[in-house]
Formats: C-alpha cells, sequence, structure tokens
C-alpha cells in the first residue's frame, strides 16, 4: 500500500500539501471600507466561488473605501483531466540548424518573414525577441538564420501597410505582435488584418502567425490566424512552425527541387 | 556616501563632446520652427477652443488656423505675423479671433496690413502678458507646495520619490485610483497618455472617458487631476506631483498645457520620439527646444526616455547608450535654458536578472548615473524586460530594483508592478508595490552613507568601463554627426533617417521677417 495518495486524473483538484486537498490562494479588493462586514461579504463572495474552509489570511485597507484580501480556501470543485482537449500548434521541434537544413533541402529557397507590432501598439520586446539577432533565452533570432530572409518592421505598422509590403516583397509568412490589449484592442486588430488579408488574396499564400501576452493558439485561430504563440516563445518554436506549414500547404517550388521531388512521388507510387 | 572612483577627466571630455555635438541642431533650431511651436504660441495667447468635426470629434482651432497657413506657405513668418495684425484689423481679443478664423469667418490673409513695428509691439505686449500668466500659474502651484510638506529633493537627499502611474481610459476613475495610491503613500502620479497619442498631431479636447492603455492628455483632464491631487496633498499633508507626457508631434503644446494646469513632471525627449515612435528626427528637436523653454520657465522637472533603450537593446551590453544620451539629452536642455536640478535623466534596471552578479551591475550603473548628474533628479525605471505573469518572481524583482535605488540615492523611483507585462495596474497591483517600496526605502535609508565600493572591485571597474565606452561612443557620433549615428543605430538598435518619421512636412524654414519673442522672453 502507497503512503501517499496517487493522483485521481478523473477527478483533478489543486494541491497545496496533501494529496487533493484543493488548496488555492486568492487575492482581490473590494470597494468598500475595510470592516468586519467587508470580510463577511469576502468570505460569501468566496464561498460563491465554490470553495470552502475559508481562511481570510488578511484584510487591508488599501485605500479610503477599499479592502484588500489575501484568501486560502478548498475547492470543491474537480475536472476530468482524461477528457481535456487543447488545440496547439503542432510542429516538431527543430533546431535553428536543422530549420535551415530543412528549408535548403525542401523549399530551396530563402523563406520571407514579416514582423510587426501592428495598429498602434508600440511595445516591440516580443517581436525582437523573436526577430533579432541575439533572440531570446539563448534561442537565435529569426535574422540569424541563413535560409529566412526576415524583415521586423518594428512599432505601429498599419494593417494596410504590412499586407501591401506582404505582396511586394513576396512574404512567406507574417509575424504579428500585440501586447496592448485594452478594451480587445488586439482582437479586433488582428481579426480586420486577416479581413483585409482575404480580400487581397492573401490569405491562403501567406502564413499568418500572431504573438504576445494575451495571445494564445485557439484565440489566433478564431481571429482568422494560423497560429498563436505566448509569452516565453522562443524563435525557433516559431519558424518551426513556419516551415511545417508551408511543407504542409506545398508552396510552389524553384523548378529543379519540384522536379525531384516528383520522381520521388513517381518511386513511391511504384 | 558611497563613492565610486570614476574617470573624471572622461566625464569632462564626453561633456565637451555633447556640446560639439550638438552644435549643428542648435543651429538647425534656431534657423526653423514648426506647425507644432505655432500651435503653441497661440495656446500662450490663450487661444483654447475646438470645432466639432462632421463625425463629432472635437478639432483644436489653433490646428485649423495654423494649417491654413502653412498651405498658403505663409507659416514661415510665424503665425503672430498674421494673427497679431488680425487682433488689431479686426479688434477681437485672441480667443474670439481664433474662433472667426476656425470657422472661415475671417481671412487672416486677406486683411488689411498693420505697419510691421505695430504688429511687433503688439506681438511682445501679447507675449509678455502670456508669460506673466504662465508664473502666475507657477506661483499658484508652489503656494500648495508651501503649504503642505514637499518630500521633492532634486538630489535625491530624502531617499526616492514614489512615483506610478495610472492608466484606466478613464480620468474619472483615474482620479480614484490616484487617490487611493496617494493615501498608499505615492508621492508622484503618472496619467499614461492612450496609445499612440503621441502620433496625433493635434491634441485632443475636453474630458475624455475611453482610452487604450491610457487616457488622452487634454487640457481638461490635465485640471480634473490637477484639482483632485491638489486636495489629496492637503488631505494627507504631503505635496502629490503630477506627471504627464511631453513627447511626441504636439510636445510644445503640451509642455505650454502642462504649464498652464500646474503639472509638476513632464516626460520629455525628443530622442525617445525619434527611436521608439518613429517621428521625424528634425521636427521633435526642434519642437523640443521650445517645449523645453516653456519647461524651463514653469520649473518643471523633465524626465528622459533613456530607459526604454535598454529594452530593445541589451542592458549589460548598451549602458554606454544611455550614458551617452544622457549627455546629450544635458546639453539640449541646457541650450533651452533648463537648469541641471530640473533634468530627470532616465536610466532603468533592465539586465537579465540570470546573470551572475546582476546586481552589482546594476549597482554601478545606478551609482555613476547618481555621480555623473549630482544635481540632477535623476528617474530610474524598474524591470519590465524580463517580466512575465509570474508575480510573485516579479515583486521580488522590483524589492531588489527598490534596494538598488535607495541605496545609490535616486532621486525619483518609478515603481514596478507585479502584473508588469499583464496589464494596466489594477488598484492592489499598485498598494503592493507601494508597500514594498515604503519598506525597502525606510528599512535601507541611509545604508548608501554607510557603505563603501571596494576600490578597483568589481563595480567600480564595471562603472568606469560603462564610462570609457560612453566615451567611445560620443566620439562615434561627434565624427559621425548625430542624425547619421541614429541611422546607423547608434542607440537602442534603432535606424530612422533625416527626412523620414512622421511630422516631417511640419517643419518650415524660418522667413526673415520670422516673429515669436517667446524666443527672447524665454
Amino acid at each position: 500500500m502507497s503512503k501517499v495518495t496517487q493522483v485521481n486524473l478523473k477527478k483533478l483538484r489543486p494541491y497545496g500539501d496533501i494529496m487533493d486537498d484543493g488548496a488555492i490562494q486568492l487575492a482581490f479588493t473590494l470597494p468598500v471600507e475595510a470592516s468586519p462586514e467587508a470580510r463577511e461579504a469576502a468570505v460569501q463572495l468566496t464561498q460563491k466561488m465554490g470553495f470552502d474552509q475559508i481562511k481570510v489570511a488578511t484584510m487591508e485597507k488599501a485605500a479610503q473605501g477599499f479592502s484588500f484580501f489575501v484568501i486560502y480556501a478548498r475547492l470543491k470543485h474537480t475536472i476530468d483531466f482524461t477528457q481535456i482537449k487543447v488545440l496547439k500548434v503542432e510542429a516538431p521541434k527543430r533546431s535553428r540548424d536543422e530549420i535551415d537544413g530543412t528549408i535548403k533541402s525542401q523549399i530551396g529557397r530563402k523563406l520571407i518573414v514579416l514582423g510587426a507590432c501592428t495598429g498602434y501598439d508600440a511595445h516591440t520586446v516580443g517581436i525582437d525577441a523573436i526577430f533579432n539577432m541575439k533572440g531570446f533565452a539563448g534561442d537565435y533570432g529569426l535574422e540569424r538564420y541563413q535560409w529566412i530572409d526576415a524583415k521586423n518592421l518594428g512599432a505601429q505598422v498599419q494593417n494596410e501597410d504590412l499586407l501591401k509590403l506582404a505582396i511586394q516583397l513576396k512574404a512567406d509568412a507574417v509575424l504579428v505582435s500585440k501586447v496592448v490589449s485594452q478594451h480587445n484592442i488586439h482582437i479586433r486588430d488582428m481579426k480586420e488584418l486577416i479581413q483585409r488579408a482575404e480580400k487581397m488574396g492573401l490569405k491562403d499564400k501567406v502564413v499568418f502567425v500572431a504573438g504576445g501576452p494575451r495571445v494564445t493558439h485557439p484565440m489566433a485561430l478564431e481571429c482568422g490566424f494560423d497560429a498563436g504563440f505566448g509569452v516565453g516563445t522562443k524563435p525557433s518554436e516559431v519558424a518551426s512552425y513556419i516551415v511545417e506549414e508551408l511543407l504542409k500547404r506545398s508552396i510552389p517550388l524553384p523548378k529543379k527541387l519540384a522536379q525531384k521531388k516528383k520522381v520521388r512521388k513517381q518511386k513511391k507510387s511504384k | 556616501m558611497a563613492d565610486l572612483r570614476l574617470e573624471t577627466k572622461i566625464i569632462d571630455q564626453c561633456r565637451e563632446l555633447a556640446v560639439k555635438i550638438s552644435k549643428p541642431i542648435e543651429t538647425l533650431i534656431e534657423t526653423h520652427t514648426t506647425v507644432a511651436i505655432e500651435r503653441t504660441v497661440l495656446r500662450l495667447l490663450g487661444v483654447e477652443g475646438a470645432v466639432q468635426q462632421p463625425g463629432g470629434q472635437w478639432f483644436p482651432e489653433v490646428n485649423l488656423i495654423v494649417e491654413e497657413l502653412r498651405k498658403e506657405k505663409t507659416l514661415g513668418s510665424g503665425v503672430l505675423t498674421w494673427f497679431v495684425n488680425g487682433m488689431i484689423q479686426t479688434k477681437m481679443p485672441a480667443q474670439e479671433l481664433a474662433t472667426a478664423v476656425a470657422l472661415k469667418k475671417t481671412n487672416l490673409l486677406k486683411l488689411k496690413r498693420a505697419s510691421e513695428g505695430e504688429i511687433k509691439k503688439k506681438a511682445y505686449e501679447l507675449c509678455e502678458n502670456a508669460k506673466k500668466n504662465l508664473l502666475v500659474q507657477k506661483a499658484s502651484r508652489d503656494q500648495v507646495r508651501k503649504e503642505v510638506k514637499d518630500p521633492f529633493d532634486p538630489e535625491g537627499r530624502n531617499g526616492p520619490l514614489i512615483y506610478v502611474i495610472v492608466a484606466t481610459g478613464n480620468i474619472y476613475e483615474d482620479v480614484i485610483q490616484a487617490k487611493a495610491a496617494v493615501q498608499a503613500g505615492a508621492d508622484a502620479i503618472a496619467v499614461i497618455r492612450s496609445t499612440a497619442q503621441s502620433l496625433l498631431d493635434y491634441v485632443p479636447h475636453g474630458a475624455t472617458t475611453e482610452g487604450f492603455g491610457g487616457t488622452y492628455a487634454t487640457q481638461e483632464n490635465f485640471r480634473i487631476m490637477r484639482r483632485a491631487l491638489d486636495e489629496e496633498s492637503r488631505q494627507v499633508g504631503r505635496y502629490i506631483r503630477l506627471t504627464n507626457y511631453c513627447s511626441g508631434l504636439c510636445m510644445p503644446e503640451i509642455a505650454a498645457m502642462g504649464a498652464l494646469e500646474k503639472l509638476d513632471f513632464l516626460l520629455n525627449d525628443a530622442m525617445y520620439g525619434i527611436l521608439f515612435r518613429d517621428i521625424n528626427m528634425k521636427r521633435t528637436l526642434i519642437d523640443q527646444n521650445f517645449s523645453r523653454r516653456i519647461i524651463a520657465l514653469s520649473r518643471i522637472v523633465i524626465h528622459t526616455g533613456e530607459d526604454n533603450y535598454l529594452t530593445t537593446a541589451d542592458a549589460i551590453e548598451n549602458g554606454h547608450q544611455v550614458l551617452a544620451s544622457q549627455f546629450i539629452n544635458e546639453r539640449l536642455a541646457y541650450h533651452a535654458h533648463m537648469t541641471a536640478d530640473l533634468m530627470g535623466l532616465g536610466h532603468a534596471q533592465e539586465m537579465d536578472p540570470e546573470y551572475p552578479n546582476v546586481f552589482l551591475l546594476e549597482i554601478a550603473r545606478a551609482q555613476m548615473t547618481r555621480q555623473i548628474f549630482p544635481k540632477a533628479p535623476i528617474k530610474f525605471m524598474p524591470p519590465t524586460r524580463f517580466k512575465c505573469g509570474d508575480i510573485f518572481y516579479s515583486h521580488l524583482m522590483d524589492a531588489m530594483f527598490n534596494l538598488v535605488g535607495v541605496l545609490t540615492g535616486q532621486t525619483i523611483q518609478l515603481l514596478g508592478m507585479p502584473t508588469e507585462a499583464m496589464h494596466t495596474p489594477l488598484l492592489q497591483d499598485r498598494w503592493m508595490s507601494i508597500k514594498n517600496a515604503k519598506y525597502i526605502f525606510n528599512g535601507a535609508k541611509d545604508l548608501g552613507k554607510e557603505v563603501e565600493f571596494k576600490r578597483n572591485g568589481k563595480v567600480e571597474n564595471w562603472a568606469n568601463k560603462v564610462l570609457n565606452d560612453t566615451f567611445a561612443h560620443l566620439s562615434m557620433i561627434e565624427k559621425k554627426g548625430l542624425f547619421q549615428a541614429i541611422e546607423e543605430k547608434a542607440f537602442a538598435e534603432v535606424s530612422r533617417t533625416e527626412t523620414g518619421g512622421k511630422g516631417f512636412e511640419g517643419v518650415l524654414p524660418r522667413a526673415p521677417d520670422y516673429l515669436n519673442p517667446f524666443f527672447e522672453l524665454l
């Protein structure tokens, strides 16, 4: 007999220090003066969220008319972990050398990748991390790839200008970084870009990738993008995905390579 | 006092280089004007109206007046050449004439001309009065400072000033957040502007309740927040400073509005606009000079934006870019008649937190900045680049930032937020952050006076390395010229061209009869 309870994936709950204890920490502010009534209100709200064994760790006067709470409580709900399904970016992880090698042998020309912070967004930290030579967390940026022609257009690029440039430069992929998300401006901007791309007939020719702290893959898909990446994404992950997606779409290949591929296919069919 | 042995000869040489680098810019400033400067002149004369556009938006009269003159290629003489003549001919006061011109009821170019002498005399009179008005507003602001306790010391001897931002998009909600922050212990409130306001070539009008990533800077919004903070200052018995953003295409107009509405701090830095907002370099450097003249008169403290360089360029490798830019900014501020105690030169703690001995390097940078600019109210900005959603780690990073700030005697400390990189701060984020700062600023109050840095130790050597790199960088810039150097990515790994960027069409050579008495009065 095991001395500790094993996790029950059918009934998954948060873990504090004993399996299945459901321990959670909460912090929030109520717009009322710190008082016994405020504390009771916080407890009752926490009950309504589905907790029991509620301990108010602290109630602080954050300002006149505002009370701040830190609460520990046990969650009553469980989740069947075996039934969870998540949309994920599906692409094998490749190193920079492998990516360059794949482009060279299977596409046969440099990929053209454009990146920008669109709309009025001026926060280039994310797009820079993906593009700049130096890269991010030891993973070199796209500008360093031999077989990628990477152009970082920087901040505050209007959707229209970005797409015009994509046509002009025959871009294979467009990377859009969105940081400011107040009033869901990022979602509006992203949807607008795709609508324009569709009108211009670009949607199928170009891989559209979104990135940013409030961007997720499902949300990007919903906006019409091909993929979305969140915080901490490394340049090689984005590059791997772009190559994988382009191979899937079988983009027009240079003649030499196209012939080679045909021959290979014929051989296979034998 | 903790003290680094810095190579003072190199510091002097850096300043000499900054003078040489700034010379051609100063010539450019003295021979040009911009649409924004001319609009500012009208604002200083009291023109504050706006005309409702077909879409319902309010568009400032000053823009309509100045744009018309620019189109007719008569703006090089200065707006006053036409406007003052208009006042003489129509006998209308400034605001009344402005409305008439904006509504196209009066055409300034078609009026009879008074003699040059008469126009000039009247223009000087109007500008003298405008100057007096600015001084009255300044005195009224300073009066509140005298009534209550004022914790601000430019040299930072009272410990870092606690500075936080509000950014709800709604000025009335901002007031609630600002007051709460003051009650928690904040000394200065900055109302973050709506994203991209810096790219608007006009100042929005009236009180606003919607914005993206911030709240529009309008004269009415300034007034609303000033009133609230004056109230709160009296309530808590401590003077609370108000900050806004004097950058972008309306830089001098915001300076005028800030001066009129009794602001204490303005973020004001042409280099920031050039590099991060892609504003034309000539336009914004010329605008900056006029804005700083107003700022100097009203004794507002500027904050420069060098901290931003470290968000795009690596902070360990590029400390010299920050220092080089600070030397140039200092020189350009002197040229606009500012004094050292108004120059809130900016820098930041943005190094990779996992780098070995990273705090030694951060302390070196912060301490050297303090020593190289001893009279300046140095503005220290928090970590942002390496922040992520882990608010607990983030809070710890801010604590170390606060410790470096108090140890090295920074003057203005913009507090980091645990939720940086997630959302504009919630009330509780700010509260936590202020509690963190108060704890450390109090607990380590005199630490800087107690410790000494090891001679030729890691901290001292790093500071001198950055100083030497700065000298080399400034030498390079001096050789190439600032504009060429910027094009070749001298700062923040960003390239901009002399005629590129927004607002270039608003730069005009001054005509021989250019009239603007403010250049003599400010």
